[in-house]
């Protein structure tokens, strides 16, 4: 169980963690979802005490990082930014850590095995690709057989593949009672990992509640319509009481292959919607009812993005901490796909 | 890459946590010592240092003695007769040294570039035994090629000259000086990884190390008077290198002991003040 207690972080003036207070409790799988430079990492690391909170503290199965003798057997963690030597090999690498908390080399091959490194382990790790690095960062949080886990964006850089045995391997983890904190900032990656999600923006917390609740707290909102006769329908949706945007606006959805536009209405359900096109006899293409977690994640945490897409020009992407790993321009990357 | 999910039972741990106290740093030597060992500055660092002390060793005895004109024609070789020991360990080494500047600098500079100092953190968040354990393992790494070095130094250039220059381990500071200069070696070397710690760059902390080893004398020698005397003895490199003259110079201000004690200090300083910010600062 990790707890974090009013954990405040500020790096000069820029506030990266603001009075977050939150519980990650075992035997589930926990998303920490927010954009960009919400401070996912930073709270990581504060939970991990490579940086000092300037209020709050954060416990791990009720102690501080610091004062766990071993930690690596109670605590394994993949920070996003890299923390290998690239000229060191990868069984190296492992083995030191190993060596630190006591553990036999002989569990040092055993997780190689096991992240499926074992070919390249006497290679330098700097001719790794982003995938094979991630590996060797799972491979070593899983080094001390920890009861907590805390992994920072793991399926970064991972072909499909890998974020699938992931996502498996955090399930299966969960599922033996381990603690799993798993952060992103992809909104469907967190949809079908994790139970519980704890979402943040600007440092400040936003949602924390069960992953379904905040699929049904976010669904129903809206509904896709495709129409050649856009002006029309709109007129009609809006007399009935529903209201009509751009369905092209929406992120991740991709432009229709015919010309045909699209409106996203809402205040409607789909029924209602077509009765009243069938009425009036206007040709519908596509009619989908959209639960659009990337909207509602969007909408969640849009007055809460570090770097609002207009104001890209203003800032300097890279203005925070150097090694705070976050600082990303915008938060394009939000929206990858929408689930229906 | 494998496919699909193979997680196999995680065995259980070897065995209790917790050892704790000198078990606990037990491990953490190993620990440091297979990072130091598993990275090739390491070796490169240790070889230059071998090769290039004994090589400019063995070139400066070979040249001195077909130059050899007795110490009444030439003023060098009265210099050299007056302290051999300190004339033929003062050469190569002197220049070799660079070596254990740049790899002290590096062992713990390479950490925040490499970013393996997050993984070490988390490893011993306490901080403070990782520095200590990574300080023991370096030091004593350095001893050992250091007195190596020294003794193969000495050996070489005393048998060279030994047609001109009678010089013996026997001799009142001779060996005082050999093994004296290996321990100064061992002390730059943490000396190095001290401000490497302190610095945190690469190039920031190998510019700063060598200013202060080979620069930084030849701007107080300049100073006027007493005050630049006494300036210019107590620095790092100046008080530690005296501890290779097998004779007391005449206006030396500290003995060989004291000037390695002063030395001692500055890297003592050093490493406290290395220690406290690397609790301090966020990592």
């Amino acid at each position: 169980m990790i707890e974090a207690h009013n954990l405040t972080k500020r790096y000069g003036d820029k506030v990266a963690v603001d009075h977050l207070s939150f519980t990650v409790e075992s035997g589930k799988v926990t998303g920490f979802l927010g954009p960009n430079g919400a401070g996912k990492s930073t709270t990581m690391r504060l939970v991990l005490g490579l940086d000092r909170p300037q209020t709050g503290s954060a416990t791990i199965n009720g102690r501080r990082y610091r004062d766990l003798a071993q930690p690596l057997r109670t605590v394994g963690a993949l920070l996003e930014a890299k923390s290998v030597h690239s000229g060191r090999s990868a069984r190296n690498h492992l083995l030191f850590l190993a060596q630190s908390q006591g553990l036999p080399s002989s569990r040092v091959d055993e997780v190689l095995g096991l992240v499926g490194l074992h070919e390249v382990a006497r290679k330098r790790s700097g001719g790794f690709s982003l995938g094979m690095g991630q590996r060797l960062g799972i491979a070593a949080a899983l080094l001390g057989d920890p009861e907590v886990l805390l992994l920072d964006e793991p399926v970064n850089g991972l072909d499909p593949e890998g974020v699938l045995w992931i996502r498996n391997l955090m399930k299966q983890l969960a599922s033996e009672g381990k603690t799993v904190f798993v952060s992103s900032h992809l909104m469907n990656e967190m949809a079908v990992t994790a139970d519980h999600l704890i979402v943040i923006g600007r440092g400040k917390m936003i949602a924390d509640c069960s992953t379904q609740e905040f699929i049904a707290r976010s669904s129903d909102k809206s509904v896709l319509v495709r129409t050649p006769d856009t002006t029309r329908l709109a007129e009609l949706i809006t007399a009935a009481g529903g209201k009509v945007t751009d369905g092209e606006a929406s992120p991740g959805e991709p432009p229709s292959p015919d010309g045909v536009k699209a409106l996203a209405v809402t205040g409607l359900a789909a029924p209602r919607i077509f009765e009243i096109a069938a009425a009036s006899g206007v040709v519908l293409h596509e009619l989908t009812p959209r639960a659009s977690l990337e909207e509602a994640f969007l909408e969640m945490t849009s007055g809460s993005l570090e770097f609002g897409l207009h104001e890209l020009g203003d800032h300097e992407p890279g203005d925070g901490p150097g090694n705070a790993p976050e600082n990303k321009p915008g938060p394009v990357s939000v929206a990858e796909g929408s689930v229906r | 890459m494998t496919s699909a999910v193979h997680v196999a039972p995680v065995s259980g741990s070897a065995s209790s946590p917790g050892s704790g106290g000198a078990t606990g740093f037990a491990h953490l030597l190993l620990s440091e010592w297979t990072k130091l060992r598993s990275v090739r500055s390491t070796v490169w660092s240790l070889i230059v240092l071998v090769v290039v002390s004994v090589g400019f060793t063995a070139l400066f005895a070979a040249l001195t003695a077909a130059n050899w004109t007795g110490p009444h024609a030439a003023p060098r070789d009265a210099t050299i007769l007056a302290d051999p020991v300190s004339s033929i360990l003062g050469t190569g080494i002197g220049l070799g040294q660079l070596a254990v500047c740049v790899l002290g600098a590096m062992v713990m500079t390479s950490e925040y570039s490499t970013g393996v100092i997050r993984a070490s953190l988390l490893a011993v968040p306490r901080r403070v035994p990782m520095l200590a354990a990574k300080a023991v393992v370096f030091a004593a790494l350095i001893f050992v090629v250091g007195e190596i070095v020294t003794f193969g130094s000495y050996f070489l250039g005393s048998t060279i000259l030994h047609s001109h220059v009678a010089v013996s381990l026997g001799q009142p500071g001779v060996a005082r000086a050999v093994i004296g200069t290996g321990l100064a070696l061992t002390v730059l070397g943490l000396f190095a990884m001290a401000i490497g710690a302190l610095i945190r760059h690469t190039a920031g902390a190998i510019a700063t190390v060598i200013g202060v080893v080979l620069v930084l004398p030849i701007l107080t020698g300049l100073l006027p008077g007493s005050v630049g005397a006494h300036i210019n003895a107590y620095l790092p490199e100046q008080a530690g290198g005296l501890i290779s003259q097998a004779h007391e110079q005449a206006g030396n201000l500290l003995s060989p002991w004291q000037g390695f004690g002063v030395f001692c200090i500055w890297t003592a300083v050093l490493l406290a003040a290395a220690a406290y910010l690397l609790r301090q600062r966020d990592a």
